[in-house]
């Protein structure tokens, strides 16, 4: 079986119809000095049974560790139906839905996905998704810009650092300054962002429950920040919404966040799926696509996409964002997740991660060398103080079996005893203790 | 033909001015609103903001397309036309007249020197209608 479309015999007519006789001759206009006068160093062909057996070696390699590693992606259960719904070659498409008389099932499903993120969040309008949640962060701070027609921005030192290299790597580009509110122990210090808030900041970025996991004063905050002029943005964890007041109820005007929880594999790292929604005022300077329900003219209800005079194919260099897709599987993934689940559900699976983080955190604070670091409420996942560095425990955890965590020493020097722990509600209570017993017989007491 | 009244002044990107003492008002043209079609929103974001000359003072969205408003002359923006908030739609009925858009005070009076007068605006959509 040949996998190349064309024959000898086609690209023989091609040339003759073109008029040349060799594909040399086809592509005399490029110059010698820069073509390839080798031959591609690609190995020798093999056949599918080989392909097989290669790929399955190479996924042999894969160590299957018990996860308590987060820090925006993480390990929870995604229910069977999901798979099964997103997998229907309906959905499973890359195409675009412009075209409204065909695309009402795309455009459903989005503007389903839309109204669920909404109903999340306690917040009026919500786009058709972004790439990650470093992305939507960023695209929320330019949007901040030009609603407030301010400069600044004030970043907690509690936002995921991933994500504030996003937010600067956009920021630079659109000449906005980007501050960053000092942490005091492990949640945004008030009376510095006080201090560094004027009439020239345009929002307070700030990750509630904080990469640590520690819950932010996110009330006085938004506070403060709407008592000077300044927008109130923050990256929320979707699943902790199941027992923590949705941002709409503290005043946030943009809300955005990381959705792979919500029925996405970790799959190596993405794709993943950024949510963000904001209060109607604002609608017209969010980023990205947006699905609105309206009805035809036998008042049939339909959907369109909707205000696309915001977008870059129209408004061009005024447009909040020059990206042009969304992460409709992702989503689709979300939907069918948070439909699944319901309120109880969610409820159910963020009191198990709560319970059992708060376990975990409780027998290594036992175990003498090691310490919790957070002092204020913590939310499915906490960082510990270790007696050696962290990344030492991450290596011999691999050989047990563990994925012990992150190590906080890849973002900061003086973090390198400290290790970011999460627990999503698939650990069971065999393993949580067998990760403790693990740290205490190696490390304990050193 | 577009209508073009003949006691207001013109700029290029089609906008006109309504001068009174050292306050002017301005809005688009008949022919601007007649080339976006149905406008939908308009939002004068630089009320209580110095612009200059040829500046983007505001946003006009129609359906299918997105266009500035511009400054005609530097000066404060002084106010804009909160009815078109909820009726957009006005600045295709009465373009000249309840359409209006905003309103700036003069910082430099030398500037309408540099404005068109109506026929000069005249000649400038004849041929813009050409194309």
């Amino acid at each position: 079986m040949c996998f190349t479309p064309h024959t000898d015999e086609d690209r023989r007519l091609m040339l003759e119809r073109i008029g040349v006789r060799t594909v040399d001759e086809l592509f005399a206009g490029i110059p010698k000095d820069i073509r390839l006068k080798r031959r591609l160093e690609l190995p020798a062909p093999v056949s599918e049974l080989e392909v097989l057996a290669e790929l399955g070696q190479l996924a042999e390699a894969n160590q299957d560790l018990i996860c308590f590693a987060g820090c925006g992606a993480y390990d929870h259960f995604i229910p069977a139906v999901v798979d099964a719904i997103i997998s229907r070659s309906e959905f499973y498409t890359a195409y675009t839905p412009y075209q409204a008389e065909v695309s009402q099932g795309t455009l459903q499903s989005i503007y389903e996905f839309q109204s669920l993120i909404c109903r999340l969040f306690d917040m009026e309008v919500a786009n058709a998704s972004m790439y990650d949640c470093a992305s939507a962060l960023a695209e929320a701070t330019h949007m901040a810009r030009d609603i407030t027609h301010r400069s600044r921005v004030l970043l907690s030192g509690g936002v995921n650092p991933r994500y504030v290299q996003v937010v600067q790597t956009y920021a630079q580009g659109l000449s906005i300054p980007v501050e960053t509110v000092a942490l005091v122990n492990d949640s945004s210090d008030l009376a510095s962002l006080e201090k560094s808030l004027s009439s020239d900041v345009a929002a307070v970025i700030v990750q509630h429950p904080n990469f640590l996991g520690s819950l932010e004063p996110t009330v006085e905050i938004g506070r403060l920040a709407h008592a000077a002029g300044a927008l109130l943005v923050v990256a929320v964890d979707p699943i902790s919404l199941g027992i923590l007041p949705a941002p709409g109820t503290y005043d946030a005007d943009i809300v955005v966040a990381e959705g792979q929880s919500l029925g996405i594999p970790l799959s190596f790292g993405g794709p993943y799926l950024g949510l963000m929604a904001t209060r109607r005022r604002y609608v017209r300077t969010m980023p990205g696509r947006l699905v609105a329900r309206t009805t035809d003219l036998d008042g049939n209800i339909g959907y369109v996409l909707a205000l696309q005079t915001r977008e870059q194919h129209i408004r061009r260099e005024r447009a909040t964002s020059n990206i042009c897709t969304n992460q409709a599987l992702c989503a689709l993934a979300a939907s069918v997740y948070l439909s699944w689940m319901g309120p109880d559900g969610l409820r159910e699976v963020a009191t198990q991660c709560h319970a059992k983080s708060s376990y975990l955190a409780s027998a290594i604070a036992k175990i003498p060398g090691f310490t919790l670091w957070n002092r204020n409420p913590y939310f499915k996942e906490f960082v510990v103080r270790t007696p050696v560095p962290a990344r030492a425990i991450i290596a011999e955890g691999m050989k047990h079996g563990l994925l012990c965590g992150v190590d906080l020493g890849c973002f900061r020097r003086e973090w390198e005893s400290l290790l970011l722990v999460a627990v999503t509600e698939k650990r069971t209570r065999t393993e949580l203790d067998a990760y403790a017993r693990f740290l205490k017989q190696e490390f304990g007491s050193r | 033909m577009a209508n073009i009244p003949g006691d207001l002044k013109y700029t290029k990107t089609h906008e006109w001015v309504r001068i009174d003492g050292d306050v002017v008002t301005t809005g688009i043209t008949d022919f601007a609103q007649r080339e976006l079609s149905d406008i939908v929103y308009v939002e004068i974001n630089t009320v209580g903001r110095q612009v200059k000359r040829d500046e983007p003072m505001g946003t006009i969205e129609a359906v299918k397309a997105v266009a500035d408003l511009y400054a005609p002359v530097s000066g404060e923006v002084i106010e804009a036309n909160e009815s078109l908030k909820d009726a957009p739609d006005l600045v295709n009925k009465d373009p000249y007249g309840a359409g209006w858009m905003a309103k700036l005070r003069l910082s430099n009076p030398d500037e309408l020197k540099g404005l068109l007068d109506s026929t000069a605006y005249t000649e400038l959509v004849r041929k813009s209608e050409h194309h």
